[in-house]
């Protein structure tokens, strides 16, 4: 019987892959990004499965929302991907220092 | 039983292509499998009922997201396997971040399920009657329209700054001008000759 626990453990894992993408392609910006879109896909199998669970549907109206942020963030993201790459030529995230952030 | 093996396949093929997502060399394969995850969490939410969510994510995700991660990636004419020479150093530190957090996740997922939290009152109670998405529209366009007006002006706002961002004057390209267009009058334009037989017209 396949309960909300395990759907929770599929969305952990998930989640943890995208926080070790992270940390393991910390060069590539575009791979980060990717990363991301992998623990917001994760946040959403977990909004989904309790409002499964508890029988609700405001998790999945969020769930929505998610996907909203999740789409607009990739857009800008990719945008100033692109245009840093037109200004530098590269987008190793060691070379974006110019704020010193 | 059939639900147990199709949400075994589904969640192990999620997970599967979320580490080549992470651990691919080549970033068109790294989208590739992203796209087979999007499409294999859709199939896990149809699971527990969501068609709608589902739907989005196959329709939002797999045709805009996906599709602009892999224009940028074929646009752009970067060395990658270089960005990946120190992959090495960061695997250690990432995998044990990465094993801690799972761990934490599952214990609080494991306590959850040993005691679940009764909420008192649900917000909007799933009617078995009802399909997904006619009541997910009732519940959008009523309660959470302000929401999802919100919503629609954050895309819109995406797309304005995309569009910004990423838009630059060419030297040397003709737009259009339409003021000009507008301004320019029959009489100055053009004008009547009537040309000598086999003499024709000078221009």
């Amino acid at each position: 019987m396949i309960g909300v626990v395990h759907y929770l453990v599929v969305s952990a894992i998930l989640f943890t892959l995208g926080c070790a993408g992270i940390f393991l392609n910390r060069k590539n910006l575009i791979v980060i990004l990717m990363a991301i879109e992998l623990i917001l896909l994760s946040v959403n199998i977990n909004l989904v499965a309790f409002s499964a669970a508890l029988g609700d549907l405001v998790g999945q109206v969020f769930s929505m929302f998610v996907l909203t942020v999740a789409a607009g963030e990739a857009a800008i993201g990719l945008a100033i991907l692109v245009i840093y790459y037109r200004g530098r030529g590269t987008i190793a995230t060691d070379d974006v220092n110019r704020m010193k952030g | 039983m059939i639900q147990a093996i199709a949400f075994y396949l589904f969640a192990a093929v999620v997970i599967v292509s979320g580490a080549l997502t992470i651990s691919s060399r080549n970033p068109v394969h790294s989208v590739m499998w992203l796209i087979l995850a999007f499409f294999n969490a859709a199939g896990l939410m149809i699971l527990v009922g969501a068609e709608f969510i589902a739907m989005l994510l196959v329709i939002v995700y797999v045709g805009a997201v996906a599709v602009l991660f892999l224009f940028v990636v074929m646009m752009m004419d970067i060395d990658f396997a270089q960005l990946r020479t120190d992959v090495a150093r960061y695997a250690a530190i990432g995998g044990a971040l990465g094993v801690a957090l799972a761990v934490e996740i599952m214990i609080a997922a494991s306590a959850w399920s040993a005691g679940r939290i009764e909420l008192s009152r649900r917000a909007a109670p799933i009617d078995a009657t009802k399909p997904n998405i006619e009541a997910l529209g009732e519940l959008i366009y009523t309660r959470y329209l302000f929401l999802f007006e919100a919503a629609g002006f954050v895309l819109l706002v995406a797309m304005i700054g995309a569009i910004v961002l990423t838009h630059r004057e060419r030297a040397g390209t003709r737009s259009q001008k339409v003021s000009r267009q507008v301004a320019r009058r029959p009489q100055d334009a053009t004008r009547n000759v009537k040309p000598a037989i086999g003499q024709g017209v000078e221009l």
